[in-house]
């Protein structure tokens, strides 16, 4: 690891919605929230959140896809949302994106080649050989055969489709790749084939992810540093062994018993496990409603993340304590 | 314990421009009363198929071509459409896994729940609304009162599907078929989901049929295990069992694609172990043993010739020429993670 690839600095987004047909008043969500972020080179930062805790809208930041409330990105200490087209162009092709759904994030009336092809017709990169044979050396690097070049998306799996996928974003030999719930969709025994094929592709390409799930357990396997987001929040940020073996806020630590463990002798205990992610507390921390250690100044101040130890941040009153 | 359901070679097809696919392929089950049978296997492998023809609620498209459900003795098989109807949320009731897609958009949740108390209890719509308040309560809704006023969309994912569970519960039935009940919810969710079901199934000595892919759900909800691939059991035994000593190839490829079991490996940086290739297509027919392209201790009479779901050792069933023949020993095949 050497340097921040990214720097993200107390990024914000809101969105308003409004809240019926007939009131002019505006409910606003704020789905990403003063977050701090750093992703270092050749890191996989995994990032593990329930559904709606803003981190497909933190994924959509990063690559310019939203505009931020309020905030910094900086890519190799450039600000990314000062970019000029031809500067967003270039970002583009170093930071890539792998999708969840493998049906409607690939054009169904493209081929496998053409698809994969693309990206370089775009970014105007090599003569029309040259870019088939990168494609067609990138299919066969994440195990497509050559056969199937030709072919449209409906004639593959779900496995298969996630590798075009994956080829679509690797052709253009970004140096980031972020993976929102990449392997989400997938039958266990694919889902293992895919989270190889990163691993692999990782050591080959040099690359640094970051990796979005729910599963802690795809998490715990991929991650060199896991970051837990709550409500648009990172609440807790440390290496991988910390954060299942010391987990520092009572978010990660329900997070972690819920896990439905593999021994069937192991049966959990989920007296602890109570209510759902919703923003209703006015102030004070977001997840004083569902905490089993609240205190008193947890329904007043709203903790922010802070420094625990040397690699560990953590956005609890009662971090260490518990 | 008593036997409640009792399946024999059952298989349903469904007739399409392709020809004829096999969705169940000859399932035989039996799931005795107050017990949790898991029915695990990937996406395509007919365990959705299975539970919609054991309610006789297949696609107009397929057919249920050969086989017997018996549900406490009576063939739901044989049964008329309006003993049929009596029997289905009463006796056996269902949990789908999209919550959103199953309740009425329409309707109040209470009042749905209060239908199905109506039609079955024939009771008067105000005691069938009162009790509807009374099992929202059961399934830990806050407010219920003013709850079962509420439409399904003022629900989050998980208290919509405990609704669904209020409704499947409302008429006590015996035996609870749950599809995929947690697949679309977050893990804590989940948790809660879970610990409701068995709560409730314990309280009233129900037996569930719980579909799922997860084997992390099936490790701690279910006491029986069915492993189905292509249409077909190829394992079934208790959950310690299947989870210690999996005799079945594609079970132990199964439970090693399991990142959470394997973690003592994957921490000295090896990799997943996978199954390669894919569950195959419903078209494609696959000769002899359904698994054995994919399978890495296939021989040449596994291409050939189909083995049956035979018991190995007491209470343990396996389909696989290799167990059959004595070639693994009875333990011989051990995951690398077990």
């Amino acid at each position: 690891m050497s340097g921040a690839l990214i720097e993200i600095k107390d990024l914000n987004k809101k969105y308003a919605l409004s809240s019926s047909f007939f009131s002019s008043q505006k409910r606003i969500i704020h789905a990403v929230k003063d977050i701090d972020l750093q992703i270092f080179k050749g890191e996989t930062l995994g990032m593990v959140g329930e559904s709606g805790c803003g981190k497909s809208t933190l994924a959509r930041l990063i690559t310019r896809l939203e505009e931020p409330s309020s905030g910094r990105i900086n890519f190799k200490g450039e600000d990314v949302f000062l970019y000029d087209k031809q500067e967003l162009k270039s970002y583009r092709r170093n930071v890539q994106i792998i999708f969840q759904d493998t049906y409607s994030s690939l054009n169904p009336r493209k081929s496998a080649l053409n698809t994969i092809k693309e990206p370089l017709l775009i970014h105007r990169l090599n003569g029309k050989k040259e870019r088939e044979e990168k494609a067609l050396e990138i299919m066969a690097k994440v195990g497509l055969k050559k056969e199937q070049a030709n072919r449209y998306s409906h004639e593959f799996s779900g496995g298969q489709r996630q590798r075009i996928g994956i080829a679509r974003a690797l052709v253009l030999n970004p140096e980031l790749i972020i993976a929102d719930e990449p392997v989400s969709s997938l039958d266990v025994s694919i889902q293992a084939q895919i989270l190889n094929l990163l691993k692999d592709l990782k050591k080959d390409y040099n690359l640094t992810y970051l990796f979005i799930s729910h599963d802690l357990n795809v998490i715990r396997y991929v991650s060199d540093r896991i970051a837990v987001m709550y409500l648009g929040k990172i609440v807790e940020l440390a290496q991988n062994n910390d954060i299942y073996n010391r987990p520092l806020h009572p978010y990660t630590r329900m997070l972690l018993a819920a896990v439905p463990s593999c021994d069937p002798r192991k049966k959990k205990e989920i007296i602890n496990i109570k209510g759902e992610a919703r923003a209703e507390n006015k102030e004070g921390c977001p997840f004083q409603n569902r905490c089993s250690y609240r205190v008193e100044i947890c329904e007043k101040v709203e903790p922010n993340l802070e420094k625990y130890d040397e690699h560990s941040f953590c956005a609890c009153h009662m971090a260490g304590s518990i | 314990m008593s036997l409640l359901l009792e399946i024999k070679d059952l298989k349903t097809a469904f007739d399409t421009a392709q020809g004829r696919i096999n969705a169940v392929d000859g399932v035989s089950l039996k799931v005795n009363a107050g017990e949790t049978m898991g029915i695990v296997g990937e996406s395509g492998c007919g365990k959705t198929m299975l539970a919609l023809s054991l309610m006789r609620l297949v696609p107009a498209n397929g057919k249920v071509v050969n086989g017997e459900i018996f549900f406490s003795g009576k063939d739901l098989l044989k049964l008329s459409e309006e003993e049929m109807r009596a029997m289905r949320g009463s006796e056996i009731s269902m949990v789908f896994q999209e919550p959103m897609t199953s309740l009425n958009p329409v309707f109040r949740v209470g009042e749905q729940i209060a239908e199905a108390i109506r039609l079955h209890q024939h009771l008067p719509a105000k005691q069938a609304m009162e009790l509807s308040v009374e099992y929202l309560r059961e399934v830990g809704i806050p407010d219920p009162q003013k709850r079962a006023m509420d439409y399904p969309h003022n629900f989050s994912g998980g208290m919509r599907q405990r609704v669904m569970i209020a409704m499947a519960m409302s008429c006590h039935p015996r035996l609870m078929l749950a599809d995929e009940p947690t697949t679309a919810l977050d893990v804590t969710i989940q948790a809660q989901i879970l610990d409701l079901i068995s709560g409730l199934k314990e309280k009233n000595n129900m037996a569930v049929v719980l579909i799922t892919h997860d084997l992390g759900v099936i490790a701690q909800a279910a006491e029986k295990v069915a492993v189905m691939y292509a249409g077909k059991i190829v394992e079934s035994s208790s959950v310690e069992k299947i989870f210690e000593n999996p005799l079945h190839p594609y079970t132990q490829g199964l439970l090693e694609s399991v990142p959470a079991r394997c973690l003592k490996y994957l921490e000295r940086g090896e990799y997943l172990k996978t199954i390669p290739g894919s569950v195959p297509g419903l078209y494609d027919f696959v000769q002899g043993c359904r698994f054995h392209d994919r399978c890495s201790y296939a021989m040449e009479d596994c291409a050939r010739r189909e083995p049956k779901l035979s018991e190995i050792e007491p209470g343990h069933f396996v389909s696989c020429w290799k167990t059959e023949n004595g070639a693994f020993g009875k333990r011989a095949l051990q995951t690398r993670c077990g």
